[in-house]
């Protein structure tokens, strides 16, 4: 069946805004998370942190806190050395490349590389009291000098994060095609920036947390994380236990955002405590430790070369990426950058692409997949840089990306750099666009409002992202290196009554995958998606399965859903011709039967065949097995590209600096939909997340690696009251890469609307002589920029990290209490 | 995230609460609305052995109109101050944080912690209000020109509670309240509020108060001289504004340096004393 042919229906459901089956118990908090799971006779777990972003550890007293009346047990990295078989793993080994990788385990062996650190664990019957019990755990340091800047700490002389490596640097990594410098050398025209893409937090409102019980031999973990599958194979590894003697269920997930794809040192240290002490062990983190300890996304400084042709044909592209990798490796960690080069170049046709990647360690946590991971890099280095070419050529940003756009007839395209993009049509998506934003009459209403004092401004973003991860030789071990595989397994059960069960090996936190597949398997199997019950999360339900992350679920886990549902249509199409005497291939399934072709009274239900499969009211031919449940493992052939193009239109304070979102307009294409409503949801979330690291998220440590943004009121997720009204439309070109079309949604709005910011500021604020900023657009920085742009004393320019900070109070970012920005009464 | 314990009493008459708030010495702490106290106390910034909780206290909530003045419980919250007919106190509490810490914040606990970035404090300086206090001593008021001695401390004593905010109504003056943060929910980066009273053009009276410049709510002593009898027109304005700063020493954090606060102070000044002038 090719993409373009209508699925083999039943009902319709597919394309359906069915609302969501997972919500009622949520919204009725009737939900399951980890934290909210009672198990008799469980021990709470306090991690003792370190304060010190760098130093030897000379000493741990724990004889307080084990004398505390409600503890049960401290423990510290050297007590536990021998629970643990294995360090955290990393498990990038590109071919030809050396990634110096420190051993990282659970809880600190001798030193600390970054503030957070865990380094001793506390444990008893009440939650409170290991927090109290913890803080009498005296841990003796001795600070060495941390190195907090990623420039600085490739330099000469550059304290070490660590010594056995003799170098602050992990790793080179590169990739191009054609020939970059020469297209550069030859180029009419050069534009040159650098630009910074600030560290982020996944920030889900659901904090990580575990609980570990064991049971025989074997633990049950019960974790919020977006990979249980994965993590029962690596946690394996470092406990040196049988997989099958572990079991992992992710309940409800709160979010994750990536930073719930991650094995991390606690859920580790959990098991092992459930072992070592035969009780149930739970561990939930706090806010702040989330933000100290849940790995960062992004953190790179792009130097970023674009040539041209005089009418703004961009002939090259050229990257050199500075990667702050932090301190330890979690599973991904030097990786995540790399993971954007499908997507170098955009959605233009750039013939010559040069890309290298320099891995850097730091006393920081470590950065690993945050939404989008590496490709709103790339992106939001390429839509920057085409509205600077378009500046320096005095073209319109509108034309400038039309000239460069990929044709619509030339794919599938290949890149440069070998990739194939699947599908596209760029010019679809703005044309689409421009129908809602009337270009001429903005231009119009901006003019007039600059007279008025108003500096409002338009940006564009026209993206393509690279999602669907991933066909596995293209990223395993026999592509760029992940020691992993990245196809999908779906198991179809239609039980005797004509009822399903729908086994995935994605792992939903909030995407609503309950709906969606079940909507892919209710028309496959002519019945109505409320009889279809979709499950995942627990490694002891159903095949292995890679989770949900990379905007794969939909493209990879969905089609091994219609393809495992195919299977089973087809069988009960046999059973249904056994019974109906007439050929298989005469039967069709249509307006929710089976019924023979041209004979539509000679029919059955599903639910009569699924009886007849489990019952046999007759002989059955005796090459059709009893039952009617298929399996389907689907490794996809390639990657699917979704694109659109978004606008933001903004306002800027030229006074204070505050920027205010007044309009958004997204149009994707994601494919044809499979669920309108879920697609609108995944691009208001995924535009929120955007801006938010635009104009607000930023992680800080200060020069001597301390965070400074540990709490929600100094990292300033924005609110609803922060965003605008998303106006959003869609195309659907389908994708030939899987029988579906479909290509994911879920990074893609936080891959297209960072940039779309940025060139709407510049654009208000061009005519004041700001003519690039990075992120984040924080009204200080914005401010700043201003000033110095018109040569005023209005202060210093913005600092990399828009900070210059006074400690007289050691408050928060605007508040005294670090907790919540909230204000109001005790007394 | 996590409290230290502490003991808890709800008492159900005020001198029962002073009673308590007594015997608990040194690190007993009045409970309010607790959106303060409360966040601190989670991240173990503040520890106290005792709260004393004062939602079954009588006769501490609502807002009355008496003569000159209004008369707002201390344990009124800034939801029912926000929908009361009270001018800039009204309009200041609206802005405060977001609904459900409105709901559950109060006037008294805002006052009483004197978190120089909080909307209240300054507002009730520059209308030049006072506290009603009450303890083991008995009762006395103290205005807000002295009730503000530093970063979160204040001249109520230990055993003493804040009973009532009395704010003088102010007929004939005009109002304005500039507050600049980068959330809606966040604390004021900067925040100004304005109340001038104008005949036939004359500025007859005008207060300035300032919010988070400094470690206390701050008068603009110097803004008020340069307007007080003279004209009152965009470009005085605009010249009294330039002084919206002098005399303070803002503390900068993270996203504001003090310049940058100086240099908000004097744009939302101008602003917030347009607004209470009806000049644009």
């Amino acid at each position: 069946m090719s993409a373009t042919e209508k699925p083999t229906a039943g009902q319709g459901w597919v394309g359906q805004a069915i609302r969501r089956k997972e919500d009622p118990p949520l919204v009725k908090g009737q939900g399951t998370y980890v934290d909210n799971m009672r198990l008799p006779g469980t021990l709470h777990a306090a991690i003792v942190r370190s304060p010190e972003a760098h130093a030897a550890i000379t000493g741990i007293d724990v004889s307080a806190a084990t004398e505390h009346p409600s503890v049960t047990a401290v423990f510290t990295g050297e007590d536990l050395a021998e629970d643990f078989a294995g360090p955290i793993p990393m498990v990038w080994d590109p071919p030809g490349v050396e990634i110096k990788t420190p051993e990282h385990w659970p809880l600190a062996r001798g030193e600390v590389k970054h503030v957070g650190q865990a380094v001793a664990v506390v444990l008893g019957n009440d939650r409170y009291a290991v927090a109290d019990a913890a803080e009498q755990v005296i841990v003796d340091y001795e600070p060495k000098p941390a190195v907090v800047n990623p420039e600085k700490a490739l330099e000469d002389g550059s304290p070490l994060v660590w010594d056995q490596f003799g170098t602050n640097k992990t790793h080179e990594w590169g990739i191009a095609g054609g020939d970059a410098e020469q297209a550069i050398a030859d180029a009419d025209v050069v534009v040159e920036r650098r630009i910074v893409n600030h560290r982020t937090a996944g920030a889900p409102i659901e904090p990580r947390s575990s609980i570990a019980d064991p049971r025989g031999d074997g633990v049950t973990l019960y974790s919020s994380t977006q990979i249980p599958h994965i993590a029962r194979f690596i946690l394996s590894g470092m406990l040196g236990m049988s997989e099958d003697k572990i079991r992992v269920v992710a309940p409800d997930v709160g979010g994750g955002f990536g930073a719930k794809l991650q094995v991390y040192g606690e859920e580790a240290l959990m098991v092992a405590l459930a072992r070592k002490l035969g009780r149930p062990v739970k561990w939930t983190e706090t806010r702040s430790e989330h933000m100290a300890t849940s790995h960062h996304g992004r953190d790179q400084i792009a130097y970023v070369t674009i040539a041209a042709t005089r009418d703004g044909k961009v002939t090259a592209a050229r990257g050199r990426f500075v990667n702050d990798l932090g301190a330890y490796f979690q599973i991904l960690t030097p990786f995540i950058a790399e993971l954007g080069f499908p997507v170098a170049g955009g959605c233009y046709a750039i013939p010559n692409i040069k890309l290298d990647f320099v891995g850097v360690f730091t006393n920081k946590f470590a950065t690993d997949a945050v939404r989008g991971a590496g490709r709103p890099e790339q992106t939001h280095l390429i839509e920057v840089m085409m509205d600077q070419l378009a500046a320096e050529l005095d073209i319109d940003p509108v034309e400038i990306r039309r000239r460069n756009f990929v044709p619509t007839e030339s794919f599938p395209y290949e890149t440069p750099l070998g990739i194939v993009y699947d599908s596209g049509n760029y010019h679809g998506t703005l044309d689409k666009l421009l129908e809602h934003v009337d270009m001429d009459a903005f231009r119009r209403e901006q003019a007039e409002q600059r007279e008025r004092g108003v500096h409002r401004g338009i940006g564009l973003s026209t993206y393509v992202e690279v999602c669907g991860l991933a066909p596995s030789r293209a990223v395993g071990p026999q592509g760029v290196g992940l020691q992993a595989a990245f196809w999908e397994s779906a198991m179809v059960r239609v039980h005797p009554s004509g009822s399903a069960t729908v086994y995935t090996g994605a792992s939903p936190h909030g995407q609503g995958h309950d709906t969606g597949f079940a909507q892919i398997a209710a028309d496959r199997l002519g019945i109505d998606p409320q009889q279809v019950d979709v499950l995942h999360g627990d490694t002891d339900q159903g095949p292995f399965g890679w989770g949900t992350y990379g905007s794969r679920s939909l493209s990879v886990g969905g089609e091994a859903v219609g393809r495992a549902a195919v299977k089973v249509q087809e069988k009960a199409k046999r059973v249904c011709a056994a019974l109906l005497e007439a050929a298989p291939e005469d039967i069709e399934l249509a307006d929710g039967k089976f019924q023979v072709r041209g004979s539509p009274d000679k029919s059955m239900t599903m639910a009569e065949i699924a009886g007849a499969a489990h019952i046999p009211p007759q002989e059955l031919p005796t090459d059709i097995e009893p039952g009617l449940e298929e399996t389907s493992f689907y490794d996809p052939e390639n990657f699917v590209f979704p694109f659109g193009a978004h606008a933001c239109v903004l306002d800027v304070d030229v006074e204070t600096g505050k920027v205010e979102i007044v309009r958004w307009v997204a149009v994707d294409d994601c494919g044809p939909a499979i669920n309108p409503m879920l697609i609108e949801g995944q691009v208001h979330g995924g535009v929120a997340h955007g801006i938010g690291q635009a104009l607000y998220e930023q992680i800080v440590y200060d020069d001597e690696g301390q965070l400074t943004t540990g709490t929600f009121v100094d990292y300033a997720l924005p609110t609803a009251a922060e965003l605008p009204e998303f106006e959003t439309d869609r195309q659907e070109t389908p994708s030939p890469v899987n029988q579906l079309g479909v290509k994911g949604v879920g990074e893609a709005g936080t891959i297209a609307a960072s940039p779309a910011v940025v060139n709407a500021l510049v654009d208000a604020l061009r005519p004041l002589g700001v003519t690039y900023m990075d992120m984040p657009l924080t009204p200080m920085r914005v401010w700043q920029a201003i000033q110095a742009a018109q040569g005023a004393n209005g202060g210093p320019p913005a600092t990399e990290q828009g900070r210059e900070v006074d400690s007289e109070h050691g408050r928060g970012a605007s508040g005294s209490g670090p907790a919540s920005p909230t204000e109001g009464g005790g007394a | 995230m996590i409290a230290a314990g502490f003991e808890y009493a709800a008492p159900d008459s005020l001198d029962e609460a002073i009673r308590l708030l007594g015997e608990g010495g040194e690190d007993a702490k009045l409970l309010a609305g607790g959106h303060s106290l409360i966040p601190l106390m989670k991240v173990r910034l503040a520890a106290p052995t005792l709260l004393v909780d004062l939602r079954r206290v009588p006769g501490l909530r609502g807002v009355s109109s008496e003569d000159s003045e209004l008369r707002i419980g201390a344990m009124t919250a800034h939801a029912e101050l926000a929908d009361a007919k009270a001018g800039l106190l009204a309009t200041a509490a609206g802005q405060i944080a977001d609904q459900q810490v409105r709901n559950r914040g109060t006037i008294g606990g805002s006052l009483a912690h004197a978190d120089p970035a909080s909307d209240l404090p300054a507002v009730v300086l520059a209308a030049e209000g006072r506290v009603a206090l009450k303890g083991a001593g008995g009762e006395r008021e103290v205005a807000a020109a002295d009730l503000f001695e530093d970063y979160l401390t204040t001249a109520v004593r230990a055993d003493e509670v804040i009973t009532e905010v009395r704010v003088p109504k102010l007929p004939g003056y005009g109002f304005g309240y500039e507050k600049f943060a980068r959330r809606s929910e966040d604390w004021a980066m900067v925040g100004v509020c304005a109340l001038v009273k104008a005949t036939d053009g004359t500025c007859e009276d005008v207060r300035v108060g300032l919010t988070h410049m400094g470690s206390t709510p701050l008068r603009a002593g110097a803004v008020e001289e340069a307007l007080r009898g003279r004209p009152l027109d965009a470009g005085r304005i605009g010249e009294a504004a330039e002084q919206a700063a002098e005399g303070t020493s803002p503390p900068g954090d993270l996203n504001a340096t003090p310049d940058y606060k100086r240099h908000l102070a004097r744009v939302l000044c101008r602003r917030a004393l347009a607004e209470a002038a009806g000049v644009s």
